[in-house]
């Protein structure tokens, strides 16, 4: 039952599933557009809610998928579908006949640009999340030259009819307060303050980081929006936002802002999406089958789809799928 | 600072404007506020730049003021401006500029609820008809006149006689530039260079060999904002919100500041009156005011028009600091003379902020 199962996208979903379909004696194929393996995953320092580093969890990925065939630095240009399963043809012109298609293509950041009022890409002090946790990894970025005054700016691209994005990037919550904790780690004496609209601490744990992040770090969390971004003579940030518990606008000069980048549909994948006959959801993601007991079957039969390319989701969220998906297309193969 | 990530916004927000025949109408405000502002952009367009620009004697207000200041319902704004429209076709025009930036954003707003919703557009034809027996085409173009001011720009360059520089010390003026809220804060893609960094004054300023200042409180509203002016109780939230804004730029030391709004070179320029009188303070140098110019007045002083012809006069901030940094020479006699040399009296002079 050696039958090939192509796997489009070699981040975390995309390793988890080729990792259980190998154990389920299937041949998994992956093809990963980058250089490396990991997507966004490997990209990161430390995960919440308890710190973790993020490479331990991507190394033990890496290390269950090293038998698994794969091709970096590869993308599916074409894809067909007949009697005998699909066939794809590659960017390294090899071809692939598989019997299922496990889209694992995951998310892309919002383009922090877009929101012009924050004055990413104009003011020199203004980074996104994804910046600042390369930062951790590295101790390296010129804009953190020993802050005084760090904002962290929540839902960026999210819950936002302005552009478009009105789900909730579910991550970005915990993800702000993890790296408020962080930056603090690093400038105890600087004052950290997070924007948010609502704080959703949905998982285990997140709630014991909510209140640490308080109590432990001193970070203060503001509920309001920030409205705009401008830059001071001295290269400084100014910012004004709304404090809605106090019922006040707030006017504050920041070191560094950082802006929680939402998550978005990955749409390099869109023209074999379309080939495939896989439709998006009104938010842009891909269509499940039926969000209760399809989340990882589609409309067409033998495609399949896996974390966050349906949704924004926590790595937590996207092992599970990826482990479901697997069980769902060894039930196809077996069928 | 990163420029470069402001021009990339302003190559977003660029707009594809026909080239010459408008039908062009003027502000109510702005001929009270700034007479001469209208005269010099008609001067400018048709005889130093040779293009059709046409304006009828029957068109009226937009009734923008009233409309936001919700003194009349937005269909009654609407059948003005429906036959605003009416009398373009009559003239034979499809291209339509106006003077006003409340102007330009209630007929933005209204072309863009029309095309949202005809039925309502096809409810004020009718209303057009019982009440005018007229009937009205929609511009195919739709501009502000500071976009076509932007737009000719590099023309008005070409015969530029005193650049934005300052000839004592040959380096350029720094310039405030202060754009209407209605412009591009509503729709965004209506205005050149968008809404938080909108390209149309600072265009308008790099062009003329100005450097404009970005302060912390460039986006804030000039003060007017219609109800916090016209209610008399919330004068005092006006008067705040310029105060914050020059508190803000002072540092910078603005040499002048070009708006493209009737209302914000009135507050700008009124205010710094008003803030002088209770506070003593004054925010140009040597006790001066920083002048708040319109961009007609601005680019009337560096094609060489005769400061008094474009009615600097009637600005409460001296003009004659600038005037002398610019290096344009002025007849102090003729400041206060009218038409034919009319003696129009001295004003009384302010007890804090310095006149010439």
């Amino acid at each position: 039952m050696k039958e090939n199962i192509l796997i489009i996208g070699g981040g975390a979903a995309g390793m988890e599933a080729a990792t259980q379909l190998q154990k389920m004696g299937l041949t998994p194929i992956i093809v990963e557009k980058s250089e490396a393996l990991g997507g966004h995953i490997a990209q990161w320092d430390r995960l919440f809610p308890a710190f973790h580093p993020a490479k331990d969890v991507v190394d033990k990925m890496l290390d269950q998928v090293k038998d698994v065939k794969t091709h970096l630095n590869t993308e599916v240009i074409d894809i067909q579908k007949d009697n005998n399963g699909f066939h794809a043809v590659l960017s390294n012109n090899e071809k692939i006949d598989a019997k299922a298609v496990v889209l694992a293509t995951g998310f892309d950041i919002f383009k922090a640009e877009r929101k012009q009022e924050y004055g990413y890409g104009i003011y020199n002090n203004v980074m996104t999340s994804v910046e600042l946790e390369q930062f951790f990894r590295t101790g390296k970025d010129e804009r953190i030259n020993n802050p005084k005054k760090i904002g962290f700016v929540h839902c960026v691209g999210a819950r936002d009819v302005k552009v478009c994005n009105t789900y909730c990037s579910k991550v970005c919550c915990t993800t702000a307060l993890k790296q408020a904790c962080e930056i603090k780690e690093v400038f105890p004496d600087a004052e950290v303050y997070t924007f948010y609209m609502d704080l959703r601490m949905f998982g285990p744990g997140y709630e014991d980081l909510y209140l640490k992040t308080q109590k432990d770090f001193d970070v203060k969390c503001v509920r309001g929006r920030v409205c705009e971004v401008s830059e001071d003579m001295d290269g400084k940030l100014v910012i004004k936002a709304e404090d809605t518990l106090f019922g006040k606008p707030l006017k504050m000069t920041l070191d560094v802002l950082v802006l929680m980048c939402a998550m978005e549909k990955n749409k390099s994948i869109d023209a074999i999406q379309q080939k495939l006959g896989v439709a998006n959801n009104s938010d842009g993601f891909m269509q499940n089958s039926d969000m209760y007991l399809g989340m990882n079957s589609t409309a067409q039969d033998g495609v399949f789809v896996a974390g966050a390319c349906t949704a924004p989701k926590s790595l937590p969220d996207t092992i599970g799928e990826a482990r479901s998906v697997a069980t769902q297309v060894y039930n196809y193969i077996n069928r | 600072m990163i420029v470069e990530g402001k021009q990339k916004i302003w190559a977003d927000y660029q707009k594809d404007i026909p080239d010459d025949h408008y039908f062009y109408v003027r502000s109510c405000i702005r001929q009270s506020f700034w007479p001469a502002s209208e005269v010099t952009f008609l001067d400018i367009v048709r005889n130093k730049l040779g293009k059709d620009f046409y304006e009828n004697a029957y068109h009226t207000t937009c009734g923008g003021i009233a409309y936001h200041s919700d003194s009349i319902p937005q269909e009654t704004a609407m059948t003005i401006i429906a036959r605003q429209f009416a009398l373009m076709h009559e003239s034979g025009y499809e291209n339509y500029v106006c003077s006003c930036i409340t102007s330009f954003g209630l007929y933005t707003e209204t072309l863009e609820t029309w095309h949202e919703f005809p039925e309502l557009e096809a409810k004020i034809r009718q209303y057009l008809w019982d009440s005018c027996k007229k009937e009205f085409a929609k511009p195919k173009y739709l501009a502000h006149a500071s976009d076509m001011i932007y737009k000719f720009r590099f023309d008005i360059a070409k015969q530029m006689k005193f650049p934005l520089v300052n000839v004592k010390t040959g380096k350029p003026l720094k310039v405030v530039e202060h754009i209407g809220c209605h412009y591009s804060k509503m729709f965004p893609s209506k205005g050149f260079g968008g809404a938080e960094y909108p390209h149309v004054l600072v265009g308008m300023v790099e062009a003329w060999g100005g450097e404009v200042i970005d302060y912390p409180e460039r986006r804030q509203c000039c003060g007017f904002g219609f109800r916090q002016y016209f209610v008399q109780a919330n004068r005092g939230y006006s008067e705040s919100n310029t105060h914050k804004k020059f508190e803000s730029m002072e540092p910078y030391e603005p040499d002048l500041i070009i708006t493209n709004c009737p209302g914000c070179p009135y507050f700008l320029d009124r205010w710094q009156y008003v803030i002088a009188e209770q506070t003593g303070k004054t925010y140009g140098k040597n006790g001066y005011g920083i002048p708040a110019l319109t961009y007609e007045e601005v680019a009337g002083l560096v094609m060489g028009y005769d400061p008094w012809d474009l009615g600097l006069q009637v600005h409460q901030v001296a003009i004659e600091p600038l005037l002398e940094k610019m290096g344009i020479h002025y007849d102090p006699k003729k400041k206060y003379q009218g038409v034919n040399g009319k003696d129009l009296g001295m004003p009384q002079c302010p007890m804090h902020i310095k006149s010439v």
